[in-house]
């Protein structure tokens, strides 16, 4: 019993709970303070959770907690974390901190502070929780858990299209859910548990070929629309350029992950023969998704639908590495997690800062000169663009290199042919992706002399430093030395595909 | 067991709730007339559910729960009132959400110039229907019962005796409650044919010793599933009741879409589970179908609504297909082992939909008396007029659609999953998963008007005018609220009834067994 992990749920809630208490102008003068110091306090102690695990044994499930919660669903309080979810339990307190750090100057219309910061403490919760949780169930209220204050994000703070933007995004996503809970039912009944280690160690004993099957299908479809999975995406770009900065950073941040950690997490190890007969659709539907990702893209107009769009196809590289069924695909994937939480984090940010400079985040208003009229700003966005397209020594090349070699050789008794065809779709995908992204660097970043003319702009200040400044390390730490992710994350996949060391 | 005084020590309950409608019929014929008798109202419910937690926790409860009964003492007893753990759950349920309606009334009574003599009375009789539905064990004590319960809501509906609304929906639940109830005796006579009995354990037996399924029997059962499905607004028999909750004044329409309702369902358990269970293959697929059919109409035509009430109609028509959903699995193959805990399904849904039920229909009360309209959009501004209630009622929303942090919902819906999935009803399972995404649709439409700006807000002294709401009305919101945050936090407390309702029907007493030919199968 370790109390380390609870203390990570409990404080963002008791904070929550604490701004709705704070009612008056007492409480929206003090609503941002209140998040940063709880979030930073939750930084710290996930940088705790961190200093106390065990990095020898990353494959072990550590610092766990297991309490009785409702002997009547057989559901627990199951908490622990392993190299799989650590990486995304820094993720989540991280870019929390950094949103939290943006909101102090940057509080979206119509203001309300205590209410968006208390909703953005409530999604830190679920997106704990979910990386958390060693409980099918669990796992699942959580997962549900951010719905809701998310919707409530972007339809209170987002754009012009944010009511309808909002409303598609939480029942599109509660769709796949539903769908989810059936299937993670259908294998607590069929096994009797809801233990998500023990069950991976079962790896789908006690389940037939054909209850496996269904039950990935339906559990897969929930993770498959939050990845989101080409032809599942249509949620996506709506809401992530309506929703507020925060929101959006969040968003493409850690929410998407969610689905991904769930197919590595649940799907995968717990129903392996579901897994191995749908591994080769799940890597059709994540190649198409890279190519189409990457095409929308060259044809945006806007730079925050552009950036949503690119989620799906860096998530398509996600699914092929999940698809491939192989500890270096399976890697890449987490990698690739990572890596597009930082980068995508970044990207929105300094959209988000374009708009406030800009009024718009139509690439045709923004103009060029971006060099010339606010160089640092300039370099960071190039920089970020770059990563971005998977440049070797940064985040992003990474996690897609790893996911295609994963799809070099995939684990036995998947169709080898077809995946070398989504390892030449996913080539073909990198060097579109490098097109979109150096399209909006010459028409943003790049101009003429009377793009220069247009003035100055005020370029990065110290508190946009402050909250992107972290991103940008940590993606320059991550592609040079890629070991300090992929220790921890191996041991923990070769556990989860049940092959040896 | 003779018939004498333990008799009605055993039916206690409802007994006292009849003294206690005789006691404020009686107040209210003295020459100047007292304040409504709210007090006593409530004493008389919080007494008899004193006597329900007797029965159920004290060793004296086990010998005073059968009452009115035939035969020895000794196995072959044949009871008309037999209260059982899923009898006395129902009772505890009933009472209380009776108790909230007392304390919505409260206030609406007197400012709807309803007499206050006659609500009670009309009020406690239905009650007392309720109690004795529930403890029902023969079909005719069902279906006096039943009327008992009905009759009472018409004059309820009906008591706005100058609005004309009033006038059509009592008339509306009027006659839709007379065919149905002629269809449920037309049915029950056909059982009674087939096997000669009334009480619920004979007529198993009866069914069972036939050995194939008399066609007589069929349609009598097909016949008395008809008319529960009018009493529980089941789709295709539902049309009256968004007409009626509409038409009633709000806290009768919550005591319709939820004690009533309830009532109905523990009348349709008994008979389904209890008389007929060997002809669950004949009921089994039809109430499938009725549970499918009714989530699904409730919850498309309510996605249209644009009245708070008739929107809260049309979901509790959804919520009764959901109800619904655990019954249908004695239709599987292995139905008979699981029926049971499916029955707790049902009643775990029933105590938790009561909670966040009758709390939506609270905040709906408090803020009709500002909008009587009741329009979605006069929720408006509700969050800066009314934080707390505002709150509130995005919490019971929240709980409806199951979706966290309404944590009661969603676990309601997963005993509901785990009970069509272990009864191999998946196909309903999935139909249910998608009814709940459209559902969420509606409940958010309203919910999100509650942070919206209201436009009359800014028209000088609109918002000053807001009338204060009564203590009793806060009282029935906080009791909704606390137990809906309860069932979140402890799902247990409703979670705790599943494997005593469990028992009780899967290890039936044998009373008849000497006489019949045939064991059960």
């Amino acid at each position: 019993m370790n109390v380390l992990l609870l203390a990570l749920l409990a404080l963002p809630l008791a904070a929550c709970l604490l701004l709705a208490a704070l009612r008056g102008p007492a409480g929206e003068r003090w609503a941002v303070t209140v998040g940063t110091i709880t979030s930073a306090a939750v930084l710290l102690l996930s940088l705790g959770a961190v200093r106390a695990f065990d990095t020898a044994a990353p494959q072990r499930m550590q610092l766990e907690t297991d309490l009785g919660w409702t002997s009547g669903l057989g559901l627990r309080l199951h908490l622990g974390v392993d190299g799989v979810s650590l990486p995304l339990v820094v993720l989540t307190a991280l870019l929390t901190l950094l949103c939290l750090l943006h909101l102090r100057r940057h509080l979206p219309p119509p203001g309300r502070p205590r209410a968006l910061v208390a909703l953005v403490l409530l999604l830190e919760v679920g997106l704990l929780g979910t990386y958390l949780a060693l409980d099918l169930l669990l796992f699942f209220i959580f997962f549900e858990l951010v719905l809701i204050p998310m919707y409530a994000v972007i339809a209170g703070w987002g754009g012009a299209g944010r009511g309808s933007a909002a409303t598609k995004f939480i029942l599109y996503t509660l769709l796949g859910s539903a769908v989810t809970l059936v299937g993670f039912l259908v294998v607590f009944l069929q096994t009797g548990t809801l233990d998500m280690v023990e069950l991976a160690d079962r790896g789908g004993a006690g389940m037939s070929r054909t209850v496996q099957v269904l039950a990935f299908l339906a559990v897969a479809t929930g993770f498959a629309v939050k990845t989101p999975m080409w032809p599942l995406h249509t949620w996506l770009p709506d809401a992530h350029s309506e929703a507020p900065t925060v929101g959006s950073v969040l968003l493409a941040g850690v929410l998407l992950k969610m689905g991904t950690y769930g197919l590595v997490r649940i799907a995968v190890p717990v129903l392996p023969e579901g897994a191995q007969l749908l591994a080769p659709w799940l890597g059709a539907f994540g190649a198409v998704g890279i190519i189409y990702g990457s095409l929308v893209c060259l044809a945006q107009t806007d730079l925050k639908r552009l950036v949503a769009y690119s989620s799906v196809g860096h998530m398509g590289f996600v699914l092929l590495g999940i698809a491939t069924l192989t500890p270096a695909g399976l890697n890449g994937a987490l990698f690739a997690n990572i890596a597009h939480g930082l980068i995508t984090g970044l990207l929105f940010f300094l959209a988000g800062g374009l708009k406030e400079r800009y009024g718009s985040t139509d690439l045709a208003v923004l103009g060029g000169g971006l060099y010339a009229r606010a160089p640092r700003f300039g370099g960071l966005l190039a920089f970020a663009a770059v990563a971005s397209l998977g440049l070797p020594g940064l985040a992003g090349f990474w996690g897609e290199m790893l996911a295609m070699f994963g799809a070099y050789r995939p684990a036995a008794g998947l169709p080898r042919g077809l995946f070398l065809a989504f390892m030449a779709l996913a080539g073909l995908g990198t060097v579109l992706t490098a097109a979109y992204l150096l399209m909006v660097l010459r028409r943003v970043a790049q101009g003429s002399a009377a793009d220069a003319a247009r003035g100055p702009l005020p370029d990065v200040a110290a508190h946009e430093w402050l909250a992107w400044a972290p991103l940008a390390v940590l993606v320059m730490v991550l592609g040079l030395w890629p070991r300090t992710l992929l220790g921890l994350t191996d041991p923990a996949v070769r556990t989860l595909l049940g092959v040896g060391p | 067991m003779t018939p004498g005084v333990t008799d009605l020590l055993a039916a206690g309950p409802p007994v006292v709730v009849a003294l206690t409608a005789v006691v404020v019929l009686l107040g209210s014929l003295l020459p100047r007339r007292p304040r409504p008798p709210v007090v006593p109202t409530l004493a008389g419910l919080t007494l008899a559910a004193v006597w329900v937690a007797a029965q159920a926790w004290t060793p004296l409860g086990r010998e005073t729960r059968q009452a009115f009964c035939l035969g020895p003492a000794e196995a072959g007893v044949l009871c008309s009132y037999s209260a059982g753990d899923l009898t006395l759950v129902l009772q505890a349920l009933v009472l209380a959400g009776a108790a909230v309606v007392v304390l919505m009334s409260a206030a609406a009574v007197p400012e709807q110039r309803l007499p206050a003599g006659e609500f009670y009375l009309l009020l406690l009789c239905s009650v007392c229907g309720a109690l004795t539905l529930a403890a029902g064990g023969d079909l005719i004590t069902l279906l006096v019962a039943l009327e008992l319960v009905s009759l009472p809501g018409f004059a309820l509906v009906g008591l706005r005796n100058r609005d004309a609304r009033a006038g059509e929906a009592a008339l509306t639940f009027f006659l839709v409650s007379v065919v149905s109830a002629a269809v449920t005796l037309f049915g029950i006579s056909l059982v009674y044919g087939a096997t000669g009995a009334v009480h619920l354990d004979a007529v198993r037996a009866g069914l069972a010793a036939s050995g194939t399924v008399a066609p007589m029997a069929a349609l009598g059962v097909v016949l008395t599933v008809v008319g529960f499905a009018f009493k529980v607004a089941a789709v295709p028999f539902h049309f009256w009741a968004p007409d009626t909750y509409a038409g009633a004044p709000l806290p009768v329409a919550a005591y319709l879409a939820v004690v009533s309702k309830a009532a109905g369902f523990v009348g349709l358990i008994l008979l389904l589970v209890v008389a007929f269970r060997p002809l669950a293959a004949v009921w089994g697929p039809l109430v499938a179908v009725l549970a499918a059919l009714t989530m699904t109409v409730g919850n498309l035509v309510a996605l249209r609504q644009r009245a708070a009430v008739r929107l809260l109609a049309w979901s509790s028509v959804a919520h009764a297909g959901y109800l619904l959903v655990p019954l249908s699995v004695a239709a599987s193959a292995d139905g008979r082992r699981v029926l049971g805990e499916a029955v707790g399904a049902t009643v775990v849904y029933l105590v938790v939909y009561a909670a966040m039920n009758l709390g939506a229909f609270a905040v709906a009360t408090a803020v009709s008396r500002r909008r009587p309209a009741n329009l979605l959009t006069d929720y408006r501004g509700l969050a800066r007029r009314a934080p707390l209630q505002a709150a509130a009622l995005a919490f019971f929303l929240a709980a409806l659609a199951g979706l966290p942090p309404g944590l009661s919902g969603l676990f309601a819906k997963i005993v509901v999953f785990r009970a069509a999935l272990d009864g191999d009803v998946a196909w309903l399972a999935l139909v249910m998963a998608v009814n709940t995404v459209v559902a969420l649709a509606y409940y958010l439409t309203w919910g999100a008007q509650l942070f919206r700006a209201d436009p009359q807000d800014d028209v000088v002294g609109s918002s000053a005018a807001a009338p204060v709401t009564p203590r009793p009305l806060r009282l029935a919101l906080g009791c909704t609220l606390v137990a809906t945050v309860a069932l979140s936090v402890l799902p247990q407390l409703a979670l705790q009834v599943i494997p005593g309702i469990s028992a009780g029907l899967d290890e039936p007493p044998q009373p008849v067994a000497a006489r019949t030919v045939a064991p059960l199968r």
